[in-house]
């Protein structure tokens, strides 16, 4: 085996790739022969590191140096500096990871101390295209232990141990869902992994399933042999190609180890796992719809019961995982389900990914603790709010979550103080929103995502949402009622009540939580006709004061042509003739208000 | 197994198999639904039929919620109530509300619902509405969106009965649509035109095509000869239109009406029915007896017809070259009445009421006219007659029972029974019997054909013949006997098929059986077809070989069955058809 003095991790996560990781690893490798160090330093291409606003991401160890932003220019340099002469270069350094002149360890910086990985423990660590890295993590090491050692009714008492609930959204008990699958008896049976993540910003099973795809595969395997199917789908949308790949890859890898297919580790037991790739309809998420889709026909929810464990895939007995419920498998049954009911809430047990996106400094991918608060994830974790702007709300659980504000920072998340408080916890979205935000537009946005992609199936989401977003647009364009109000209300109630499926139960919830906390926002847009952010703009107005100079600055930047000189009428202050403009073919797009010189600042939007 | 149910805090026992909606209507609570057909479409799509259940977070559609023993339900809470007006209020802002010009104006379901919430308001009225789009492609479907209310019914008997799916759910959201593949015309989407989709809608989002007005324009033509014949189901069911029970027989009162039309001749398809078993049949004893392509597929149902063109064109061999009994009647009427009459048969205008759409395609259809004329100039469903009859004001009910005209107005029971399913084997049966045995055999009921299950099969003996018979109805069940027929895994000597399920009696013409009968569990197809065995035990004459009238026209005209002439007049040819043509 041979021998390296240094590892060089690239991240190959989608964020990072599309930053150009690919190029980078290809110069790092160029660059390492040139200066002869290629046989001293390893590279390798791992998943996601979760701080995806620093990447594209490289660590280098055994220091565990953290570089951000790299670019194909700074390979050279830090291929010289740092792997041929020992000397990092800190101007690429992360800003957190260099204190005055300590250079901090990656694990150390504030981002990744606070965090406690167990579904993304694998990734940014290992090469996920490489099952030995994988193996000598101890994968499948579970798996082993679960085919020699256990019956399969102790695997999910274990789970049930755990505590697990489905991180997919709803949060069921994860053991007692492997225990329906499992009792029910037919010829055949299924499992079927959801990687059909869909809410927007949300990137967590893409992750996991980017960084250490061997985790889900041999999750999957495992519930197989708990619940006594023999096949597994994995449903995972066509827009993750990555995904997809590394997927294909491991699974590959894992039936020419002998992990997967028939007689695994030649015991009796076999199991084989299919890809089944979606168009990317939100809906195809839910587990009936997907099932459905699975099968070949457009995605639309059956009604339940009868659950999929009961009548699943084909109409057999279908256990259906989330990616995130699954990675965490392994190490459950190798740390044993107390280890992990040791961590977290009492109803809410282990960790949860949040992906960290909006108005805050770290956006990227975090793994904490069951009961950490909304705080400490957004301000210590995240790094706060950029540009020192002032919280003002955070939306949990992605476009069907509910917006919660400053009074909630110091809940402890878990599912059901999330849903006290009138959110949820959804597949763990977490957007943040600085003041700045309106959160009547912001409730008339999530709505027109859950409008567009409602199936069509029910009246109440189908007719429904449309509604609720036409009086929202309503408000927005100033021509909202006080019974508008009222409407809003009774209509997202209605929805949430009498919805066929979870999809359309939950898409009112940003209104029904906007309307909640921020009803002064609301009566701003609908009484005095003023939008108190500035956002919405047909509440706006542009005027031009009599600060004006006549430079005609904003007259030439009107692309509407509708700012024009007052009359021959000269300002007594200013001596020049003063810019007026025509309010009717005013477009509000604030070119005028760019364009008026700082020192001058003429013209206010109100 | 029964179970105890508690429904608005009185406890009721229950089956166990039944749904809240059962469990409801055993309580005397009839419970409003839209999408809900028993059996065909359980999709809890609406959401009119919501309950309150204990335990339950949201409200629960009690169309496919089976009972469980302590369950407690209630349906009449203002959240339910409120509930239920919200949905029928969303439904009626998207849905095209010139109720007055509808088809469907005083047989709407949801009209009916409307009437019975009486909303005061529908505020959202004003806002957008789907995209409207009407497709009139089709010679006998015409689909109009702005008043489809996404119940999903059509797309549900489309894909279980006609066993087709060219109907599906298109797009999403708000702008979900019932469409086509690639929203192409739906003549082009593979559709067979049975119009089942039809007799499902429970609003005026698909029709047939009208004829109406074409015909009122030939009656007020002096120069015109209209000759009107009719299908053997519809006066199975032509007495619905006017509140008569289903099931009632109304031959005599219907050959009345029509009359009163100011239409010159009422004559009966059972005449043709007749003509097309002697014609049939002795295609069959000719295929039998000299090693001709088998089985021999029936072909008068012009709905199974465009199947086999579309779906099963290596089968083509097989079918029957009859043309269907309407069509022979049209070009005997063109040719041997019009001889007999001394009427140019340009004058003629020949008007088939029929049971069904495809019957509309299939007039048509090219090969279908002689001497460049059509055999058939308009078809009316039974629907049609029903609302020309009542624009006429006839009071259907009082008429006294007439008959039909003659020559070419006797029929038998032969005839009369190829409006259910099994009908046309059972005439050709009692025909080709007598003839192998040159018997007149006095057992000649074959109960094994009849019947409403899917697929029927029966092996008779017959002259020491051993026959081989297989029934299949709907497009659904056509399919699967096709497959089977090509999988070579059972072989057949005579297959009879027709295009809908039950028969004509529940052709795509016929008048609209409501949610509230379908789901009563009324077997409306069965009472239908009672009539027309009823007719048959009835009639002297049983078996098409009888016909005197028909004898008649071969002795004076045709000279005998599959004749030179006949075959110019009675028989057709087919061609495969290509579904989603590139154009």
């Amino acid at each position: 085996m041979q021998y390296y003095r240094a590892h060089v991790l690239i991240c190959g996560g989608t964020g990072c790739t599309s930053g150009k990781s690919l190029e980078i690893k290809a110069e790092l490798e160029k660059q390492l022969v040139t200066y002869g160090i290629e046989n001293e330093v390893k590279v390798v291409m791992t998943g996601c590191f979760g701080l995806c606003e620093a990447g594209p991401i490289m660590v280098v160890y055994p220091e565990g140096t953290f570089y951000a932003h790299v670019q194909v220019k700074d390979v050279k340099k830090i291929v010289e500096e740092h792997l041929f002469k020992g000397r990092i270069v800190k101007e690429k350094l992360y800003y957190e990871a260099l204190d005055e002149d300590k250079v901090i360890s990656v694990n150390e910086v504030e981002f990744y101390a606070k965090q406690k990985r167990i579904a993304l423990s694998n990734c940014g660590v290992i090469d996920p295209e490489n099952i030995d890295e994988y193996l000598a993590k101890d994968g499948y090491q579970a798996l082993i232990k679960v085919l020699t050692d256990m019956k399969p009714r102790e695997v999910i008492e274990e789970i049930k141990k755990s505590g697990l609930r489905g991180r997919g959204g709803a949060g069921f008990p994860t053991g007692l869902k492997w225990e329906f699958a499992s009792n029910y008896e037919d010829d055949m049976k299924y499992v079927c992994c959801n990687a059909d993540e869909g809410d927007p910003g949300a990137f967590m099973d893409r992750s996991i399933l980017e960084g250490t795809p061997h985790s889900v595969i041999e999750a999957m395997t495992i519930a197989g042999y708990a619940t006594g199917s023999k096949k597994g789908y994995i449903y995972i949308r066509a827009e993750y190609p990555i995904a997809v790949k590394r997927l294909e890859i491991a699974i590959k890898q894992a039936k020419d180890y002998g992990l997967l297919g028939n007689n695994i580790l030649d015991t009796k037991f076999s199991f084989d796992i299919e890809i089944r790739l979606g168009a990317g309809a939100f809906v195809c998420g839910e587990e009936t719809a997907l099932i459905e889709s699975i099968e070949g026909k457009r995605g639309m929810p059956r009604t339940k019961p009868p659950f999929p464990a009961e009548k699943g895939i084909w109409g057999k007995p279908t256990l259906i995982n989330n990616v995130e419920t699954f990675a965490n498998i392994p190490a459950i049954i190798l740390k044993g389900g107390e280890w992990f009911g040791s961590i977290g809430t009492e109803k809410s047990k282990g960790t949860k990914v949040f992906a960290l996106g909006g108005k805050i400094k770290n956006t990227g991918l975090v793994e904490i603790p069951m009961g950490t608060t909304l705080r400490e994830v957004i301000y210590g974790i995240g790094g706060g709010i950029p540009d020192n702007k002032k919280f003002k709300a955070v939306q949990t659980g992605g476009p069907s979550g509910g917006c919660l504000t400053a009074e909630h920072l110091d809940t402890p998340i878990d599912y059901d103080n999330l849903v006290s408080i009138g959110s949820m916890m959804g597949s763990g979205g977490m957007i943040v929103m600085d003041e700045d935000t309106c959160m009547v537009d912001i409730a008339r946005f999530f709505l027109d995502f859950t409008c567009e992609e409602s199936c069509g199936k029910c009246t109440p989401c189908r007719e429904g949402t449309k509604r609720l977003k036409e009086i929202l647009d309503k408000i927005v364009a100033g021509n909202g009622t006080i019974e508008d109000l009222d409407r809003l209300e009774n209509l997202a109630g209605y929805i949430k009540d009498n919805a066929l499926c979870n999809l359309g139960q939950t898409a009112p919830n940003p209104v029904i939580s906007t309307l909640k906390f921020f009803r002064d926002e609301y009566m701003a847009h609908v009484v005095d006709k003023k939008c108190p952010t500035s956002v919405c703009k047909d509440l706006l107005q542009y005027t031009i004061t009599d600060k004006c100079i006549g430079c005609g600055s904003c007259a030439k930047v009107c692309p509407q042509g509708c700012i024009e000189p007052l009359g021959k009428e000269i300002n007594s202050k200013t001596k020049r003739r003063q810019y007026v403009i025509d309010q009717n073919k005013c477009i509000k797009c604030g070119a005028c208000l760019e364009a008026c010189p700082p020192k001058v600042k003429a013209i206010i939007r109100k | 197994m029964n179970v105890k149910v508690t429904i608005d805090g009185k406890l009721y026992e229950v089956p166990s198999h039944y749904t809240a909606l059962d469990a409801c209507k055993a309580a005397n609570i009839d419970i409003p639904t839209l999408c809900f057909l028993k059996e065909l479409n359980e999709t809890a799509a609406c959401r009119m039929c919501v309950v309150e259940v204990e335990g339950a977070r949201s409200l629960q559609a009690s169309c496919v919620l089976k009972v469980r023993d302590g369950m407690k339900i209630k349906t009449n809470t203002k959240r339910v109530q409120d509930s239920r007006a919200t949905t029928l209020e969303l439904l009626l802002a998207n849905h095209n509300k010139e109720c007055l010009n509808c088809d469907r104006n005083g047989k709407c379901e949801l009209q009916d619902l409307a009437e019975r919430f009486h909303l005061k308001e529908i505020y959202f009225d004003s806002f957008e509405k789907r995209t409207p789009f009407i497709d009139d492609s089709s010679f006998s479907i015409v689909r109009d969106q702005s008043k489809c209310i996404l119940c999903g019914r059509c797309v549900s008997a489309c894909e279980k009965i006609a066993g087709m799916s060219v109907l599906a759910y298109t797009n999403r959201g708000f702008e979900a649509n019932v469409g086509t593949g690639f929203n192409v015309e739906l003549d082009d989407a593979g559709c067979i035109s049975c119009g089942q989709c039809i007799n499902v809608c429970p609003v005026g989002a698909l029709q047939e095509k009208s004829h109406v007005e074409q015909v009122w324009d030939a009656i007020s033509d002096p120069k015109k000869h209209v000759v009107i014949q009719t299908a053997p189901a519809v006066r199975a069911a032509i007495g619905e239109e006017f509140g008569l029970p289903i099931g009632t027989s109304c031959t005599g009162k219907m050959i009345a009406a029509i009359r009163r039309l100011g239409v010159d001749k009422v004559f009966d398809t059972n005449f043709a029915a007749d003509l097309t078993i002697l014609e049939e049949g002795h295609e069959l004893l000719d295929r039998l007896q000299n090693g001709g392509k088998l089985p021999l597929l029936t072909s008068c149902s012009p709905g199974w017809i465009r199947l086999i063109e579309q779906y099963y064109p290596e089968l083509l061999p097989n079918l029957s070259s009859c043309k269907s009994p309407h069509q022979m009647f049209g070009a005997i009427i063109k040719s041997y009445y019009a001889e007999k009459t001394k009427i140019d048969p340009k004058d003629i205008y020949v008007v088939s009421v029929m049971p069904c759409t495809a019957k509309k395609f299939e007039m048509n259809r090219e090969e279908l006219s002689h001497n460049g004329l059509k055999d058939v100039d308009a078809v009316l469903t039974t629907r049609e007659l029903g609302r020309m009859l009542k624009e006429k004001g006839i009071r259907f009910n009082e008429l006294p029972d007439e008959d039909f005209d003659h020559p070419l107005g006797e029929y038998t029971g032969a005839g009369v029974i190829f409006g259910a399913t099994g009908g046309v084997m059972e005439a050709a049966l009692r025909t080709v019997a007598d003839i192998l045995t040159g018997e007149d055999l006095k057992d000649f009921e074959y109960h094994a054909v009849r019947g409403f299950e899917g697929i029927k099969e029966a092996e008779l003996e017959i002259a020491g013949n051993k026959i081989s018979i297989a029934i299949a109805h709907g497009g659904g069940n056509a399919r699967k006997l096709m497959d089977i027929i090509k999988s070579g895994k059972k072989e057949y000597h005579f297959v009879e098929i027709m295009g809908c399920e039950g028969g004509c009696i529940n052709g795509g013409g016929q008048p609209y059986v409501n949610s509230h009968i379908r789901n009563e569990g009324i077997d409306y197809k069965k009472l239908r077809a009672q009539v027309l065995y009823n007719e048959d035990k009835s009639k002297e004459f049983r078996k098409s070989h009888h016909n005197k009238e028909v004898k008649q026209l071969y002795d004076e005209f045709l000279e005998k069955p599959n004749s030179h002439k006949a075959h110019e007049l009675l028989h057709t040819s087919y061609k495969a058809r290509e579904i989603f043509p590139i154009k």
